[in-house]
């Protein structure tokens, strides 16, 4: 990818936090948001900049990060440039352990982000578990079908306990279910970055090993890749990456398919380039639509899940009939 | 050189083997083909050598290691193999897609080095495509693709290079072409196996040819010994007369018609 085509995905991220800091239900001038970020505002500025909206924006470039980086690795090791980390399992398994949670009245602070997690792990294990019983747990395809086999469970599972918890109960894991940045904090903030880092890095260092799975198992084969294992260690890496943003902000989806695409219509051609292309696309993706979902109906808030999803479904029809 | 000792292939869940009892040896400075109808079992012979199929019975070897006991990076430094297909998702540049062809010399996290890409670009001169190395992969033409494809396999440096089909879809232009490049690396010493429907071809280029039936080597030899019109005729279940080429006086293959010509 090309100086030119970097500078402007930083600078469109640079251009979207900052908005996302000065603009919400009370709008700052950008001198008063520079002032807050110094530590030289007014009382009032400097709480809606560095407590309430920064930690909000370092969030969302974490989870877009995060949800775009696995995208990209996943079109790649799938072979298939409509897979999302959603697709395969993550979120349905993130929302049955995020709605167990909250029926169970399971309410300690961080308890149903973890609970969330655990589900995906689950579920990406049961998805790696159904794709070994077929025989194929290196196969692009089976695990597809696996992922979509999981989901469904899991959506099962969740009309199940949904329909047995009181009615605010069910509005509380909707809420979740639809995606938020609200709850962002400083403490999640450095666990989510942290771990998105970590995902982030070891997909890297497996860069070259993506590369030869996007060609194809017997290609691969052929070039000095055991696949079986290639493609269950990218997968796992990619949809624990994901099941962290899940962790973090709820189920927002479409940023893990519409990422890469716009990353390699930017240039990138390698796998590497594309990751980390798509780490910069999804979280400036990300801070635009909290940001959407903040300033649209102020001072109410759009689920940031619809949001992404509002721009994710006509791009994905849009791919559509372009592939065919 | 590759070497199939009394090796017998079976997919799982199929009760009949789809090769059995086969042994040959592809041996270094040569051109071994092997043919034989649809379904014959030579396709499973290059995914056995890919590690998808393992045999049950027999051995394969590649310049006396057992594949088995070698790692799939191991097999990339000794032996080449260009698949029957290959339709990438992602289109690239044409010389990064060869780079690609170095991955079993380097280490996991590291890109291509300087060496890489000086081989690299030899194997696409050699290839006879180090035009297209700023093209996408996306833009090439069948032929252009193929040679390509071959040039990757040249720059892992193997040697041994397995081809499966690497002419199907190609005008004939571009299929003697790619006959004319592995006839060339078979003179530098490397050792070409490839898997064909060209009988034709095959008969003029090849130094041995095995014909495989029903999983079977029904025969393997020169090309005079398995270009028999008899043999060819029981094997593909088709008429046919065996004649040779006034040009260049190998065995050539002539199918009859089925019925009378109108």
């Amino acid at each position: 990818m090309r100086t030119r085509a970097w500078v402007l995905l930083f600078l469109t991220l640079t251009l979207a936090a900052l908005a996302a800091i000065a603009f919400g239900s009370v709008s700052l001038s950008l001198s008063t948001v520079v002032d807050a970020l110094m530590g030289r505002g007014a009382a009032d500025a400097e709480m809606i900049v560095r407590v309430l909206r920064l930690p909000r924006v370092a969030l969302g470039i974490a989870v877009g990060a995060g949800l775009g980086m696995s995208g990209a690795a996943l079109q790649a090791n799938l072979r298939n440039a409509l897979a999302e980390p959603y697709l395969l399992g993550v979120s349905g398994g993130a929302a049955v352990g995020a709605v167990l949670a909250t029926s169970l009245s399971v309410t300690a602070p961080g308890l149903v982000p973890l609970a969330a997690f655990a589900g995906a792990v689950v579920a990406v294990l049961a998805v790696l578990a159904v794709a070994q019983a077929a025989r194929g747990p290196g196969d692009a395809r089976v695990l597809v079908m696996a992922g979509v086999v999981v989901g469904a469970f899991a959506n099962a599972a969740i009309m199940i306990v949904m329909s047995n918890v009181p009615d605010q109960t069910v509005r509380s894991a909707l809420w979740w279910m639809m995606g938020s940045l609200g709850d962002a904090s400083w403490a999640g903030v450095r666990w989510t970055a942290g771990y998105v880092a970590l995902g982030g890095a070891l997909l890297m260092v497996y860069g070259r090993e993506i590369e030869l799975l996007a060609l194809g198992d017997e290609p691969a084969l052929a070039l000095g890749v055991d696949t079986v294992a290639a493609t269950r260690r990218i997968f796992l890496i990619s949809s624990l990456l994901a099941a962290v943003t899940v962790a973090a902000a709820g189920l927002v989806g479409f940023v893990g398919l519409v990422v890469p695409a716009i990353a390699r219509s930017l240039g990138a051609r390698t796998v590497r380039g594309t990751i980390l292309a798509s780490a910069v696309t999804g979280a400036t993706l990300v801070v635009a639509a909290d940001l959407a979902a903040r300033v649209a109906r102020a001072p109410a808030e759009l689920p940031l899940g619809a949001v992404t999803a509002l721009v994710g479904v006509p791009f994905f029809l849009l791919r559509l009939r372009r592939m065919s | 050189m590759i070497r199939f000792d009394d090796v017998r292939l079976r997919y799982p869940g199929q009760f009949a083997p789809a090769v059995q009892s086969f042994s040959l040896r592809a041996e270094t400075g040569k051109l071994t083909a092997i043919v034989g109808p649809n379904g014959s079992g030579k396709s499973t012979l290059v995914r056995a050598l890919l590690g998808r199929v393992t045999p049950e019975q027999g051995t394969i070897t590649i310049d006396g290691a057992s594949l088995a006991e070698l790692s799939r990076r191991d097999v990339a430094r000794r032996m080449a193999v260009v698949t029957q297909r290959e339709e990438p998702v992602f289109p690239m540049l044409v010389r990064d897609f060869i780079a690609l062809g170095r991955f079993a010399h380097g280490s996991l996290w590291a890109g291509p080095t300087a060496s890489d890409v000086v081989i690299a670009e030899s194997s696409a001169e050699r290839a006879g495509v180090a035009a297209f190395l700023d093209r996408r992969t996306d833009t090439l033409s069948g032929g252009e693709w193929q040679r390509v494809r071959i040039a990757r396999a040249l720059a892992q440096q193997g040697h041994a290079i397995v081809l499966d089909e690497p002419t199907t879809f190609l005008d004939i232009a571009h299929e003697m072409s790619v006959f004319e490049l592995l006839d060339e690396l078979a003179h530098d010493g490397i050792a070409v196996l490839l898997v064909s429907h060209q009988l034709n071809l095959v008969a003029r280029f090849a130094d041995r040819i095995a014909l495989l039936h029903a999983g079977e080597a029904v025969a393997i030899g020169s090309p005079s010994d398995v270009m028999r019109g008899d043999l060819l005729e029981r094997v593909y279940e088709w008429p046919l007369v065996v004649s040779r080429d006034p040009a260049v006086g190998a065995p050539m293959l002539v199918p009859l018609r089925g019925r009378s010509p109108r």
